[in-house]
């Protein structure tokens, strides 16, 4: 009987795995108790009033959902050629903002996951909205699939099934691989996300004082009770699910670069694109992170739970991975260049010096060298600043996406038909639109949930150690 | 209702009397529906009970779940397909008799004659349940064995445009033709007793023999009428060089698959002109580098303005349009001809002069020199003398009476009719055809002179500038509406025949005339048919009326009039009319009678105030306007600027530099779509015109080509507002080219739709070429290290047909009338100027221009570029829901209704051959145009991705047939869209699996290859290498 905590007895301890860090700023501030922690997160949904900020936050982030309704409601009716699409470049915003919100949707699991495995404890303050913030870049992503087609009322036929046609999806085309990945990602996040909340759901039932909370939590929490067979069952499923979800966070992302890989274009049709993409997004997902916990920690008075010490973690992770993505980029020039292929050669050199050369050395500025200043460890701590990287990170993967996909486009084969893509305020609307929905489904998120996981916080305080009878 | 369902008895038949005999025994309100209700039928009650009577009678078996659940999702299916397509109402109506060989499905073809600047080229049109839909060649006829130009292929388009005027009006209120005829008849009475004083009738060029009878008779019975003859694009300069140089009007045909060495004096004859679709034929049947060949023609060009002639030309020497002369004078001169003038060495031209005139003597009696209608008369009467001088006369070039039924100097004409107008001479004018006041020269002010005339009748295929000063506008027959006739560029007389009954209740010509004559009542038909009736006497054509209509082999001409009749509408054309060879002899005075030469050679070097040259040319697809509102035209790229929409003062690159004149690739579409141009002021002779620049490489310095035809105001909703007027600049003096042209930048800028802003291959395989030397060397003509199709996997084995393409560089002279005819073969829609501009134009084949060499007179490259059919199409592989497909076949199958419109297929394709409606692009609303659509192609909605198909619905109309009298499909028997307008037959496609088929044949030529072959698509559309035929002289 492990007494309903979590099992592991790794990293509660600081200083036996970790000692300098851990000494130096640790996951959770001193001086806090079940009680406190209990108290101060659920506090934020049940019993404070709803700060004005955050109606001013929702409020703006609601409009702009609405933008992006009635822009998709105008595509529909319209059709693609409201966006800047044409024959050279034939994907736009549309695939650009996919895979750049499918990156980004890479942290919450990859934190939750990766990191629950690797029992890294410092995860625990962060997972829950790193796993939200991956819902809803997913959910933000799935559109844009949907809406790009020609005639999104069909797009329903990516999907295989049995039908009065007799013809299954085109299995060979990474569209239709897409389909299952992207699926696949979303289904497992959303499970992973929901059995992580239920206990937290109990304690908000129980803490409710409104009747609707009580109901709502109530069946959200689906009958816990924390008995000890509840939270064994608990624990092996999130395990599992911890361990069904680790592939997944390698695959969604090989998956996606694969759309590019497996085509015959010059700068898409490179071997390097799966390792490169999943690195790429794993930066842009820590970036998310931190871009939205800097904030939040700051407005909710989270400084206690999510501490310097995750701050600095999560700026290595950006650390590690833009020097994997500036590799990438190294390669591809270098593969062009030692290829001899001269549609390739063409292609980098058209990237580095052609129409979208500022394009390319920005995203080289926002990817490569300004991640470089993560080296220091003045900079690690320095909150503000920290922020504005994170934030240059999003904006040079963005920036990545738009290069892989346009220049490589733009200039093929046949100089005859060459070309060049603008977006239109329609492709901006519904981009626009898209990081509206994500906030908004972000605010609602922070007042009607835990932005941080309860029990599992208790479990990182130093009481946790001893044995205490909480059931 | 029949309540005792279980009492089924078996009747076979209706029994009327058991009927009554129930009817009887029912009381209250019981409703019947049929008889067979009545007689409780075993077919009623079948029908009643199962929903499908014949075929479903094991349903009667209990339901069981599976079969259940079966039903339910068939119905659910059922009810979703009727739910998704509203049917509209359609009443049938059957065919009370049905008419002779319309079978419903079953094109048939009618020759006919298309007539542009009075020429005919003789068209068959096909015609779906009496719907002209496709115009083919005539194979029979000598203007167009088979092929014909753009303009042709576009004329149905015309003929269905919902622009072109459709009533009758006067004062600009709808009106009737009786009303009409009812004033005119007044009219024409008090011009009858002045003896048509005050009556004048401008034509455009008329060479139909009945047109000229019936003006003719008119004016012989009013004695004081005249009859004036217009064309803004006429053959004044080519009429006046052969009187300077015989003293008499003559009409010259050329033999070109004689020639064996061409020199062009700026004549653009394989794209412009009378008679160019069958000399590019012939041209280009001296340059098949085919079963062993290896003997070409050799073509010199000497041009201004960049033309597909000069694109093609062996060697092109690039001269201002005025440097023409003074080069043919120093060319004559070197062939021992008295050319008059002041000599003047010019270093640019002295070693050409010298290779070509040792090239021409080399080649006596087999060369041909022509000059082009846009150059002054002198320089014909030189060619003249050059052709005389070399023995090509009567041998490549042969003279006959003038093809016009009345040849006259037609500006002159124009002027003498505006000083009529003005002077107040002129009570009636009848304007049949044409559009004078949009297209005379400005310094005729003929639109305010025309008001001065007392009644002022149009007759036009649309309500247009001229119709808008006319008291009456009658609509005109398109001439797939009208009978008429008219004669080829050699004189054999074709008959216009129309395909359909007036849409608009148009009239001809002939009608209006016969109005004039006071017979309202003959029909257009009847006219035509008497005339040739007339001339027509026991087997033997009268020349009486008609020109010259010379018979040569009596024998072939029928005895009766009937199966003559017969025999003429059926071919189109009446053989044996072609204008017979006419000895001329060469006025030995000629070169003294030529106007002197201007002095200025070379206009100062321009700066802020300098002054270039300003020529004008018909343009590539609007011709001289008529065809302003004909999209297909308007969308067609121009063969070398690649502009769609608009036309463009266009300079040469280092004019441009000089006058700081620029572009900017637009940010949407870009090279491949809209491009930002200065807007220059154009002024000469004291007007003034706005237009964007186009810097076009290969133009000459110092000088402004202008392209006529635009900046239309009543063309209709497609036409109107695109480009700008450069009538309103030209001048009856000097149409063609003139000094003293002013221009200044304006400081804004203009978008143009141009489609490939960018010429260079980059060093690319893309378009093979080399000279005939390196070609007899190593016919490959590859650069090392291109493709190998190695492969882990076996093919796929064709069993049957392997359909494949072959495009002969070498013959492609990038006319364009390929895309048009996929355009109207294929119901491609057109996307208009601002969806060109954003690079997302339909056309399933392209043209592209590639230059090679320096800027300021690049070689210039056609390659036509439709569906590759990739074996191994990467287009295939990346759909996600299979809706571009492998056939058995080998075509690269899109399957329209499976698309969703990823897109991603386009963007696989190296070709980029592949187009996306990314709008609703085709029109679904407009009745008239809804008449135009080949039945056997779908018309695509938005959101689908289209591209060319190797026209499959040809394939599959031969393969039925073939199957229907169980053969394989003859080599030949399927012919594609753009195969069989082609003028040069640079295309051939057919069944590569026969090795004896034209397509194999071409295939394992040695200039034969795959367009990027080396990405191992193994495309199934492949090229032969362009070879040119350099002097080594000039080398």
């Amino acid at each position: 009987m492990e007494g309903g905590r979590r099992p592991d007895g790794q990293g509660r301890n600081p200083g036996t795995d970790a000692p300098v860090p851990d000494i130096r700023t640790p996951v959770i501030e001193p001086g806090h108790t079940f009680a406190t922690v209990t108290d101060k997160i659920s506090a934020i949904v049940l019993t404070k009033r709803t700060p004005t900020g955050w109606w001013a936050g929702f409020g703006f982030s609601f409009t702009l959902v609405m933008l992006l309704f009635y822009a998709i409601g105008y595509l529909v009716l319209a059709g693609t050629g409201i966006w800047g699409v044409n024959i050279p470049v034939g994907w736009g915003f549309a695939i650009i903002n996919f895979v750049w919100w499918v990156g980004i949707a890479h942290a919450g699991t990859l934190i939750s996951a990766i990191l629950l495995l690797m029992r890294q404890d410092w995860r625990t303050s962060i997972n829950r909205f790193a796993e939200a913030m991956t819902l809803f870049a997913v959910s933000c992503a799935g559109i844009y699939p949907l809406i790009h087609v020609g005639r999104p009322w069909l797009a329903y036929w990516l999907i295989p099934y049995p039908n009065t046609m007799q013809i299954w999806p085109q299995f060979r085309s990474p569209l239709v691989w897409d389909v299952f990945a992207v699926s696949t990602y979303a289904t497992v996040s959303l499970m992973f996300w929901f059995v992580g909340l239920i206990p937290d759901l109990a304690t908000l039932r129980d803490r409710a004082k409104s009747r609707t909370g009580q109901i709502i939590y109530g069946i959200l929490a689906m009958g816990w009770r924390g008995s000890a067979r509840h939270w064994h069952r608990y624990e092996q499923a999130y395990l599992l699910l911890a361990g069904l979800a680790t592939p997944l966070v390698v695959s969604v992302h090989t998956v996606v670069s694969f759309d590019f890989a497996i085509s015959i274009i010059p700068g898409w049709h490179a071997t390097i694109f799966p390792p490169y993409f999943v690195a790429g997004a794993i930066y842009s997902g820590f970036a998310m992170v931190m871009t939205l916990a800097i904030p939040l920690r700051k407005f909710y008075g989270l400084e206690d739970f999510i501490t310097m010490r995750h701050i600095d973690n999560m700026a290595k992770v950006m650390l590690a991975t833009s020097l994997i993505v500036a590799y990438g980029y190294m390669m591809e020039a270098f593969m062009a260049v030692y290829s001899g292929s001269k549609y390739e050669e063409y292609m980098i050199r058209n990237r580095m010096t052609g129409a979208y050369a500022p394009m390319y050395w920005a995203l080289i500025f926002c990817n490569v060298v300004t991640p470089l200043a993560l080296w220091s460890s003045r900079v690690r701590r320095n909150i503000p600043l920290l922020w504005v990287i994170s934030i240059i990170a999003n904006i040079g993967m963005w920036l990545e996406r738009f290069v892989i996909v346009v220049t490589s486009l733009h200039r093929d084969f046949l100089p005859s038909s060459w070309g060049m893509y603008a977006p239109t305020s329609w492709d901006w609307a519904i981009y626009v639109g898209t990081i509206g929905l994500f906030l908004a489904l972000l605010f609602l998120f922070i007042r009607f949930l835990p932005m941080i996981s309860i029990f599992e916080m208790r479990t990182i305080l130093p009481q946790a150690e001893v044995r205490e009878g909480t059931d | 209702m029949t309540q005792n369902a279980s009492l089924i008895t078996h009747h076979s038949s209706l029994d009327l009397s058991a009927i009554q005999e129930r009817l009887s025994n029912t009381s209250g309100k019981d409703y019947w529906r049929s008889l067979e209700e009545l007689a409780e039928t075993e077919g009623f009650d079948e029908m009643l009970h199962r929903e499908f009577p014949r075929f479903a009678a094991e349903w009667n078996d209990s339901v069981g779940r599976r079969r259940f659940l079966r039903l339910m999702g068939a119905s659910l299916a059922l009810a979703g397909l009727s739910a998704c397509t509203r049917q509209p109402m359609e009443p049938i109506a059957p065919y009370v008799r049905q008419p002779e060989e319309l079978l419903p499905g079953k094109p048939l073809y009618f020759a006919t004659a298309m007539p542009l600047g009075g020429v005919a080229t003789g068209v068959l049109a096909e015609s779906h349940q009496g719907r002209p839909t496709k115009i083919e060649g005539n194979p029979d006829h000598p203007a167009s064995f088979g092929a014909t130009d753009a303009f042709a292929q576009a004329s149905v388009l015309t003929l269905y445009d919902p622009d072109r005027s459709q009533t009758l009006t006067h004062l600009g209120e709808i009106s009737a033709y009786p009303a009409f005829l009812g004033s005119f008849r007044t009219v024409v009475r008090t011009q009858r007793s002045l003896q048509g004083a005050g009556l004048r009738i401008l034509t455009e060029t008329v060479t139909s023999p009945t047109l000229a009878s019936e003006l003719r008779a008119t004016l012989s019975e009013l004695p004081l009428a005249k009859w004036h003859q217009y064309d803004p694009v006429n053959r004044d300069n080519v009429r006046a060089g052969a009187l300077l140089a015989f003293g008499e009007s003559v009409h010259t045909v050329y033999r070109f698959e004689r020639a064996g060495v061409i020199v062009s004096l700026d004549s653009d004859f394989l794209s412009c002109g009378p008679g160019s679709v069958r000399y590019a034929r012939e041209f280009a049947s001296r340059r098949r580098l085919q079963e062993g060949r290896s003997e070409m023609n050799r073509l010199y060009v000497v041009e201004g303005t960049p033309s597909n002639t000069g694109s093609v030309a062996d060697h092109r020497l690039q001269l201002r349009a005025s440097e023409i002369e003074p080069f043919a004078r120093a060319l004559a001169r070197e062939l021992g001809v008295a050319a008059g003038g002041e000599s003047k060495a010019d270093d640019r031209w002295t070693k050409w002069i010298k290779a070509v005139a040792s090239d021409l003597q080399r080649h006596r009696g087999s060369g041909i020199v022509i000059a082009g209608e846009f150059q002054p008369p002198a320089v014909h009467a030189l060619a003249h003398a050059m052709n005389h001088a070399l023995d090509n006369a009567d041998a490549t070039v042969l003279h006959t009476e003038p093809l016009e039924a009345n040849s006259v100097d037609q500006t002159e004409s124009l002027r003498e009719l505006a000083r009529d107008m003005d002077a107040g001479n002129v009570d009636v004018l009848l304007i049949l055809g044409g559009n004078p006041v949009y297209n005379a020269p400005a310094d005729l002010n003929f639109g305010e002179r025309l008001r001065k005339v007392g009644l002022r009748v149009h007759l036009g295929l649309y309500d247009d500038e001229t119709s808008a000063l006319c008291h009456w506008h009658i609509p005109e027959a398109h001439y797939l509406e009208s009978w008429s006739d008219a004669r080829a560029f050699d004189g054999t007389a074709s008959i216009v025949q129309p395909l359909i009954a007036p849409l608009y209740r148009g009239k001809t010509a002939h009608e209006i005339l016969a109005a004039l004559m006071d017979q309202p009542e003959r029909s257009g038909y009847h006219i035509v048919r008497d005339y040739w009736k007339s001339h027509f006497m026991g087997g033997q054509l009268s020349g009486a009326g008609g020109g010259v209509a010379e018979n040569r082999e009596e024998s072939s001409m029928s005895a009766d009039f009937e199966s003559f009749w017969r025999k003429a509408l059926h071919d189109g054309f009446i053989p044996n009319t072609a204008l017979a060879p006419k000895p001329v002899t060469l006025r030995s005075d000629f070169a003294s009678q030529m106007p002197s030469q201007a002095p200025s050679s070379r206009p100062p070097a321009p700066g802020p105030s300098g002054e270039l040259e300003i020529v004008f040319r018909p343009d590539p697809t609007v011709y001289d306007g008529r065809f302003a509102n004909n999209g297909w035209l308007q969308e067609l790229p121009k063969p070398l600027t690649r502009l769609t929409w608009d036309n463009a003062a266009i300079v040469s690159p280092a004019t441009a530099a000089s006058l700081n004149l620029s572009y900017e690739i637009g940010a949407r579409g870009g090279e491949h779509g809209g491009v930002l141009t200065d807007q220059v002021e154009l002024e000469y002779q004291g007007r003034t015109v706005r237009a964007p620049v186009w810097i076009l490489p290969g133009h000459p310095d110092d000088c402004v080509t202008v392209h006529l035809g635009y900046g239309r105001v009543r063309a209709g909703r497609v036409g109107s507002r695109a480009g700008f007027n450069a009538y309103a600049l030209r001048t009856s003096d000097a149409p063609w080219f003139g000094s003293g042209l002013k221009i200044r930048k304006t400081w804004e800028r203009v978008l143009l739709a141009g489609v490939q802003t960018h010429h260079d291959m980059e060093g690319r395989d893309i378009l093979r070429s080399g000279t005939l030397d390196e070609y007899r060397k190593h016919p490959e003509l590859a650069p090392q290290g291109s493709g190998n199709e190695l492969s882990l996997y076996p093919g796929y084995e064709y069993r049957g047909y392997a359909w494949g393409m072959t495009i002969d560089l070498n013959a492609c002279i990038g006319c364009g009338a390929c895309v048009v005819a996929c355009q109207a073969e294929n119901n491609i829609p057109i996307v208009g100027k601002t969806e060109v501009g954003r690079a997302r134009e339909m056309h399933w084949l392209r043209v592209d221009r590639y230059y090679k060499g320096p800027l300021n007179n690049p070689e210039t490259f056609f390659q036509p570029v439709p569906c590759m059919h990739c074996e191994n199409a990467p287009c295939e592989v990346v759909c996600p829901v299979a809706a571009t497909a492998h056939s058995a076949e080998g075509l690269n199958d899109m399957v329209y209704n499976r698309c969703v419109g990823t897109r991603y297929c386009s963007n696989n394709c190296p070709y980029k051959v592949r187009r996306f409606n990314f709008l609703l692009y085709s029109d679904w609303e407009t009745p008239s145009l809804k008449l135009m659509r080949n039945p056997n192609v779908t018309v695509r909605s938005r959101g689908v991705m289209e591209k060319c198909t190797y026209c499959v619905q040809r394939i599959n109309k031969a393969k039925i047939e073939a199957e229907k009298e169980d053969r394989q499909v003859a080599d030949g028997e399927i012919v594609t869209a753009c195969q069989a307008v082609c003028p040069v037959q640079a295309i051939v496609f057919g069944n590569v699996n026969d090795p004896n088929s034209r397509v194999a044949k071409l295939k394992s030529e040695p200039r034969n290859y795959g367009l990027l072959a080396d990405l191992n698509t193994r495309p199934r559309t492949t090229y032969l290498a362009a070879v040119r035929n350099p002097n080594p002289d000039l080398a």
